[in-house]
């Protein structure tokens, strides 16, 4: 394991502030102070962090309908992410995209994105352009099983094996398709397989194992960026919540969801194997829970306190220039 | 002594826009299913297609890193198109038949429609779509629509319709430049039609109508092919003592209201001519316009000739029947008084 003592710390402090995170935004959707719909990542945060680790903020993301994990793992600011689930003029998107659509360019982000599969050929754009200006940079699709059915993973795999572009495509399979699960709709036991119709490397990665995780998408992402072309990343992995806020879960087994949850935690699994290798002590990680719990207070001071979009903005921010 | 005109047609029109656009931005890219069209390969005996319609045609050799055949696979392309402009690169991208929307219609309507709004102003999307329109070529139901008005009314796209060569590349260089994603719609009945077109680098600005003729007594307004079925329709009113004004509308979202409503002010009557089928149209746009803001001004109902509210056909014999005609423009004004 190749990862430095500020390395592993700073992927926990990820890990921990997305679990946290959306912790918080669970209570706070019960108190009625956030509206809007809501699809939590809890449970599959080492995929974001294992794959987002190997990346600059020159390299882009692009996400899902479940995206918190991936901004906060790519960086995105999370004062302005609360803000912004808060509807708040300071949001990092000003109150106008909210969970669905949060997003930084800045950070490399390309949005979270309501549209199941939309990010992918999104992605496969904004590697056609590191390829082509050459910036060394290198482009991944985080998407869900369910995309994997979709058009647009298969035309994008197609032109990106094609092209040898700098892409990778980290498919999360959580099991899940909303309520449906993923065996009743795809015939084939791996998604990594589906790249072999496009002569596309591929792996299959514990996605509740950050090591795993970590290891696998560092293997693609330095194919990529040397010209090797895209990878197809499965990561095996679980959502904690349900597929929605305020989803009943009544298609779910509670035994399945406690199995992956008592057993198989990324967060608490990553603390045992470093803690055990005496890597990090579990003082260091209680210290980084506190300072998480803290930013994420202040983070909900600030957007309650913050102001609201003014009504005379609501057709602002639709073109450059504005001009239509 | 002045040169003598050039006259290019418009599919000419637009290959020169596409060669001065990637001459002077290297950012630009051009990508599409045969838009090289065999360019890359070498041999005696074979040649380039650039482009079913031969519009693309030399900008492979020119531009050999920057012209890219896709497969045959529109959500991908197009979508890839809108992750590139949005990450940095200005891409042409031709979705062959805008009949093809419905395969790539999501990268347009939820994506690159909507990435700056959705993420408060941080994204910019310079991408240009050209597609090939309307009927003419009796190229039937599925190759023959005049679907800009979906387009139009998708807020964050604008959509743009040339009549002229010379508007075709003045207009498309303006709608590569533009930081906004553009629908740049091709008559296909026009796009063998010759036209004087300047040389060198100009821009036709996009939200900006054309006068193409003066006229005092009833405006007709086009758009695309229209706007010469207005024009010869002008010609047959004149010689019934009819003065009709033409307005090419060359944008269509944005809409040039000032320029529709001054010449329903100087005119008092208003004929809408599309070649869209008739309903939550261009048409009915500006026709709401006319009544919205420019009720005072007018003398006369106002008339909207469009095709009928039914897919295009194939015998010619029907085409006809379904695309407005000078004929049909000339019906409409005589009924109004």
């Amino acid at each position: 394991m190749n990862l430095s003592r500020d390395q592993l710390l700073d992927a926990y402090r990820r890990m921990r502030m997305i679990r946290a995170f959306e912790v918080k935004l669970t209570e706070l959707v019960t108190a009625g102070k956030m509206g809007g719909f809501m699809h939590l990542y809890a449970g599959e945060e080492a995929v974001a962090v294992g794959v987002c680790q190997h990346l600059a903020d020159t390299d882009f993301v692009a996400s899902t309908h479940r995206g918190h994990g991936h901004c906060i793992a790519k960086g995105v600011d999370v004062a302005g992410m609360m803000a912004e689930l808060f509807g708040r003029a300071t949001g990092c998107c000003k109150g106008k995209g909210g969970s669905m659509h949060i997003a930084d360019m800045d950070k490399g982000m390309l949005g979270a994105n309501g549209i199941v599969g939309a990010g992918i050929p999104l992605t496969t754009g904004a590697a056609l352009t590191a390829k082509l200006k050459r910036t060394g940079g290198v482009a991944v699709a985080f998407f869900g099983d369910g995309a994997s059915n979709q058009g647009a993973f298969h035309e994008s795999l197609n032109m990106a094996a094609n092209w040898k572009l700098p892409a990778v495509y980290v498919v999360e399979n959580n099991g899940w398709g909303e309520f449906t699960p993923t065996e009743f709709v795809i015939p084939v036991k791996d998604i990594a397989t589906r790249a072999g119709s496009y002569a596309m490397a591929s792996a299959i990665a514990d996605g509740m194992d950050f090591f795993d995780v970590y290891e696998k998408a560092g293997e693609a992402i330095a194919r990529a960026r040397a010209g090797l072309g895209p990878t197809l990343l499965e990561c095996k992995t679980y959502r904690f919540f349900g597929h929605f806020v305020g989803d009943p879960l009544a298609y779910r087994s509670k035994q399945e969801a406690e199995r992956w949850i008592q057993t198989r935690d990324p967060l608490d699994r990553f603390e045992r194997r470093v803690v055990e290798a005496g890597l990090v002590e579990a003082g260091d990680l209680r210290q980084i829970d506190k300072q998480v719990d803290d930013e994420i207070a202040e983070a909900v001071a600030a957007a309650e306190a913050a102001p609201l979009p003014d009504p005379a903005d609501v057709a602002r921010d639709v073109y450059v220039g504005e001009a239509a | 002594m002045t040169a003598k005109p050039r006259t290019l047609s418009f599919g000419q029109a637009i290959n020169e826009a596409l060669r001065i656009a990637m001459e002077t931005d290297p950012d630009v890219i051009v990508l599409g299913e045969d838009v090289a069209g065999g360019g890359a390969r070498t041999g005696d005996d074979v040649d380039e297609m650039g482009g079913v319609l031969g519009t693309t045609r030399g900008l492979v050799k020119a531009f050999p890193d920057r012209v890219l055949d896709t497969p045959i696979s529109e959500m991908g392309l197009i979508g890839t198109a809108v992750g590139a402009a949005a990450t940095g690169l200005r891409p042409v991208a031709e979705l062959m038949f805008i009949d093809f929307l419905g395969t790539c219609l999501d990268p347009l309507l939820n994506q690159a429609a909507k990435l700056r709004y959705m993420f408060g102003g941080k994204a910019r999307v310079p991408l240009t779509v050209r597609t090939v329109t309307g009927a003419g070529m009796q190229a039937a139901a599925q190759h023959s629509q005049s679907l800009y008005w979906m387009t139009a009314g998708i807020p964050g796209l604008k959509t743009v319709i040339p009549a002229t060569p010379h508007d075709a590349k003045g207009l498309l260089l303006a709608s590569i430049r533009d930081d906004n994603p553009v629908i740049f719609c091709e008559p296909k009945s026009l796009l063998f039609t010759p036209g004087e077109v300047p040389e060198g680098d100009y821009e036709v600005p996009i939200g900006k109508a054309r006068l193409a003729r003066e006229g005092s007594d009833v405006s007709l307004i086009g758009m695309g092919a229209t706007v010469r079925m207005c024009e010869q329709a002008a010609q047959e009113l004149a010689a019934q003592g009819i003065s009709a004004e033409v307005l090419d509308l060359r944008s269509l979202a944005p809409l040039d209201e000032e320029a529709i409503l001054a010449t329903l002010e100087k005119t008092g009557r208003v004929v809408v001519v599309d070649e869209a089928t008739p309903r939550c149209g261009i048409a009915s746009d500006v026709a709401a316009l006319c009544v919205d803001r420019g009720f005072d001004f007018l003398n006369a109902p106002v008339k909207r000739v469009t095709a009928p509210h039914a897919p295009v056909p194939f015998s010619k014999v029907l085409e006809q029947a379904y695309m407005p005609s000078p004929e049909r423009i000339v019906a409409a004004v005589r009924e109004l008084r």
